[in-house]
């Protein structure tokens, strides 16, 4: 694999959020992702950057070109050496949040990107992977 | 500090949210928004977001904050010019902005407001 096709961005800061975000874009535009697709995968991009810094304390962002059947796509992960999550099933409920938030961030980027990977446990950080089909 | 600049055009107070906003930013506009509304007694306040390509659950709790502080201080919020696919990726992450009126363009956004100040 080349070295434009993966990398790793740190997100530490709430600005990194914003860079994550800005990347992502740029990636997808790469992958030729439709206006909608992209926009669904910058905003998932969004709510799990800000998860990192806020609940996992600061993280990182890999990031990968994939392709298959002539088909691009991106796949990110979110990983961060924070408290974890506890109750996974709770953590993915519809407007359940430990902070003040609305509680739609796991959940919603659940629904806007076609895969979806939660890996977390206790004291053993937090990892999510997301992959968007162009 | 940086700001999203709020103006004034008569009884309405006008945002135009132009740049990528990190969390700390949105948080200032609507703390500067609120206190705008109650210190100038505005008829109506119009975001504009047609610039905006993207609203996270952040920035719409930011905006169904400042619709709802705007209510209760009897001022109208219209927020206008959303994208479509702004549209599209926020109804499928779960957030529908209830009470938050919303307006294709800023000039039908005035309208709104126009008509909703207007006296009885
Ligand atoms: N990276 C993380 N590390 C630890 N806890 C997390 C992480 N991401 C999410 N959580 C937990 O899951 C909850 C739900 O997250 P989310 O759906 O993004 O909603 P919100 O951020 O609005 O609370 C959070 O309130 C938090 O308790
Ligand atoms: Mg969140």
């Amino acid at each position: 694999m080349s070295a434009e096709q993966s990398g790793t961005q740190p997100i530490l800061l709430e600005q990194d959020v914003v860079r994550a975000r800005q990347l992502a874009r740029t990636l997808a535009q790469g992958c030729g992702m439709s206006l909608i697709n992209l926009t669904k995968l910058v905003t998932a991009v969004s709510e799990l950057a800000r998860n990192a810094v806020v609940y996992g304390g600061g993280g990182h962002m890999d990031w990968q070109v994939v392709e298959k059947d002539h088909r691009k796509g991106l796949r990110l992960t979110f990983r961060d050496e924070g408290p974890g999550i506890p109750d996974i099933k709770l953590a993915m409920t519809d407007g359940w949040t430990s902070g003040g938030g609305l509680g739609l961030g796991l959940t919603g980027a659940k629904r806007l990107v076609d895969e979806f990977e939660l890996d977390t446990a206790p004291g053993a950080g937090t990892r999510v992977t997301i992959l968007r089909w162009a | 500090m940086e700001r999203i600049p709020i103006l004034q055009i008569g009884e309405f107070l006008l945002v135009t949210i132009q740049v990528d906003m990190h969390d700390q930013l949105a948080m200032t506009l609507q703390d500067d928004l609120s206190e705008r509304i109650s210190a100038t007694s505005a008829k109506g306040v119009l975001i504009d977001i047609s610039a905006l390509d993207m609203v996270d659950s952040f920035i719409g709790r930011m905006i169904g904050t400042i619709s709802g502080v705007s209510r209760i201080m009897d001022t109208q919020t219209v927020l206008v010019g959303m994208q479509p696919a702004v549209a599209i990726t926020l109804v499928e992450l779960g957030l529908t902005l209830p009470g938050v009126r919303t307006a294709l363009n800023a000039e039908r956004g005035m309208r709104l407001l126009n008509n909703s100040a207007a006296p009885q």
